[in-house]
C-alpha cells in the first residue's frame, strides 16, 4: 500500500509516493538519494542512522517515512551552508574525530543537536548525550575532543 | 514488513472509528520506537497502523489535584526535560532520563511505552512506586487503572484493543516523602537494566516511623513487580537500617527473573535484594536532605541557574 508524502529534506521540498512500510532511512538513501546517512544495527541502538526531525535527533531506522510526512528532515548532507561546513564538521576534521568513518554522519548529527542545546558541553555532558552513538573503531577520545572544541569554529 | 494501511486521524473520535473499522488487525502507532522493530521482525503484522501523532490534546504535562497529569502522547524527553516535572517530581524526570538514548526518548511516548509493557522498561517501577494511574479511553468512555494492576503478563496489559492511554496521572507525594529509582547497569549506559528498583518512602511527622512505602522492581519477571510483602515489613515500623535489608530479602521472594546475558537468575535475585535496600536508603536520604534544605535559612539556599536540558 502506498501513500503520498511531502516533507522538506535539507531545506528542499520532497514529494513522493512511497510504500507505507518504507523506513525513513531507506527513503532518504534510495528514494531521495542521500546516502550520507548510514544503517548500522537497524534497531535504534548504534546511532549511525541519526537524522534530525524538526531539529530533534531520531533514528531513521525506527521511523517510517510516512511518519516524517509534513516534517523537516536534516541529514548530514544538510549541515553545510553555502558550501561551508558547520563547526562540528570542521572540528571533526581538525581534531581527527573519525577513523573508518561509518559512524561519522551519525556522530556529527548527534553532536550538532547537542551543541544547539548546549554550546559548550563538558566531558560528562558529551558522554551522556553521545552514549547512543557507537564507534566500533573505538575512537571516542577524538570524537569527544572534536565536540569539546567545536565552539572554536562557531561564528 | 508486510503491507499495511496508514491512517492519521486528527482526533480521538476518528481514532475510535478507525479502530472499529479494522478491529484487532489495527495497531496504534505513537513514537514507533518499539512497534517498528516488532513489525520489522514480523512479530506484529497489523493490516492498519493508526497513527496517534496528529491527534491533538494528548501531549501536555500539567498540574492536576496537586499531582501531575501527563498526556499519553508526551514523549519520554518531554517528561525528562519538563521544568514542571523536574521541580515537582525530580525522581520521574530522572527515571525517564534512564531510558535508552535521546533519539529514542525524542520519539517514544509515555502512553506508548506503558502499552508496550516490556518488563525491562525504566518508567513502570517508578510510576508504580509513585502510585500512578493510567486513563484508558475507548468509544464507550474512559476508565482509570492503577498501574500496579495494569500489567498482566509479558507484553500484556489490561488494555482492550479499542482502548487508548490518553493520560497518566501521578498523585502528589505525601509530606515527608522521598523516592529513588536505581538501575543496575553492568554493561552499557543505554542497556536494559539487569535489575531495577524504585522505592517511595513516607515518614510520619516526627520522621521516626515509616508511615507508608511503595516498592516496585523491573527486569525481574514477566511484568514490573510491586513488592507488597517487602512493603509490609516496613509499614508502621521505626526507621532502621536492618529493616531495609529485611525488606530487600522479602523483595527477593517476589521476583522471578530469567537467566540471560545480563546475569543468571540467582544473581538477579540477589541483586533485587541489594537494589531494593539501596533504593530505600536513597529514598530516606532524600527525605533527610529535603528536611535539611527546609531548615536552612533562605539566604543560603542555592537557586539553580542551569539550563533545563542536560
Amino acid at each position: 500500500m502506498n501513500k503520498k508524502i511531502k516533507m522538506r529534506v535539507n531545506g528542499k521540498k520532497v514529494e513522493m509516493e512511497v510504500p507505507t512500510s518504507r523506513l525513513l532511512i531507506d527513503f532518504l538513501r534510495y528514494d531521495v538519494g542521500l546516502t550520507g546517512t548510514k544503517e548500522g544495527c537497524s534497531v535504534g541502538v548504534c546511532g549511525a542512522c541519526a537524522v534530525l526531525m524538526d531539529g530533534d535527533m531520531v533514528s531513521s531506522c525506527l521511523t517510517l517515512a510516512v511518519m516524517a510526512d509534513g516534517h523537516e528532515i536534516t541529514t548530514v548532507e544538510g549541515l553545510a551552508k553555502n558550501g561551508e561546513l558547520n563547526p562540528v564538521q570542521k572540528s571533526f576534521i581538525q581534531y581527527g574525530g573519525f577513523q573508518c568513518g561509518i559512524c561519522t554522519p551519525g556522530q556529527v548529527i548527534a553532536a550538532t543537536a547537542l551543541l544547539k542545546e548546549n554550546p559548550k558541553p563538558n566531558e560528562d555532558e558529551i558522554k551522556d548525550w553521545m552514549m547512543g552513538n557507537l564507534c566500533r573503531c573505538t575512537g571516542y577520545y577524538k570524537i569527544i575532543e572534536s565536540i569539546q572544541k567545536a565552539h572554536q569554529f562557531a561564528k | 514488513m508486510i503491507p499495511f494501511e496508514y491512517r492519521t486521524p486528527k482526533n480521538l473520535k476518528e481514532v475510535h472509528a478507525t479502530l472499529k473499522e479494522f478491529g484487532t488487525d489495527a495497531k496504534l502507532l505513537a513514537g514507533g520506537t518499539a512497534l517498528v522493530i516488532m513489525m520489522k521482525q514480523r512479530l506484529v503484522r497489523p493490516s492498519c497502523l493508526v497513527s496517534l501523532r496528529s491527534v491533538r490534546g494528548l501531549n501536555g504535562i500539567e498540574v492536576k489535584d496537586g499531582g501531575l497529569r501527563i498526556g499519553g502522547l508526551a514523549t519520554h524527553r518531554d517528561v525528562e526535560t519538563s521544568s514542571l516535572v523536574r521541580r515537582r517530581l525530580p525522581l520521574l524526570a530522572e527515571t525517564y532520563h534512564h531510558v535508552a538514548t535521546i533519539r529514542v526518548r525524542n520519539m517514544a511516548t509515555v502512553g506508548g511505552g506503558l502499552a508496550h509493557a516490556d518488563p525491562n522498561q525504566d518508567p513502570p517501577p517508578t510510576l508504580i512506586a509513585l502510585g500512578a494511574t493510567v486513563k484508558a479511553t475507548s468509544a464507550s468512555g474512559s476508565r482509570v487503572i492503577p498501574l500496579d494492576e495494569f500489567f498482566t503478563d509479558y507484553y500484556e496489559t489490561l488494555l482492550k484493543p479499542d482502548e487508548i492511554i490518553t493520560e497518566v496521572f501521578v498523585p502528589k507525594l505525601a509530606a515527608n516523602s522521598g523516592g529513588a529509582y536505581l538501575k543496575f547497569l553492568p554493561r552499557t549506559a543505554d542497556d536494559y537494566a539487569t535489575v531495577s528498583a524504585a522505592a517511595v518512602l513516607t515518614l510520619d511527622k516526627n520522621k521516626k516511623t515509616i508511615s507508608d512505602v511503595r516498592i516496585a522492581l523491573g527486569s525481574v519477571g514477566v511484568t514490573p513487580i510491586r513488592a507488597t510483602a517487602a512493603e509490609a515489613v516496613l509499614r508502621g515500623q521505626p526507621v532502621k537500617a536492618e529493616a531495609f535489608a529485611e525488606a530487600g530479602e522479602k523483595a527477593k521472594e517476589a521476583v522471578d527473573p530469567v537467566s540471560d546475558f545480563r546475569g543468571s537468575a540467582a544473581y538477579k535475585k540477589d541483586m533485587a535484594a541489594v537494589f531494593v535496600r539501596r533504593a530505600l536508603e536513597k529514598a530516606l536520604a532524600s527525605i533527610r536532605q529535603q528536611a535539611r534544605a527546609k531548615a536552612a535559612p533562605k539566604t543560603t539556599r542555592k537557586t539553580s541557574k542551569k539550563g533545563k536540558r542536560r
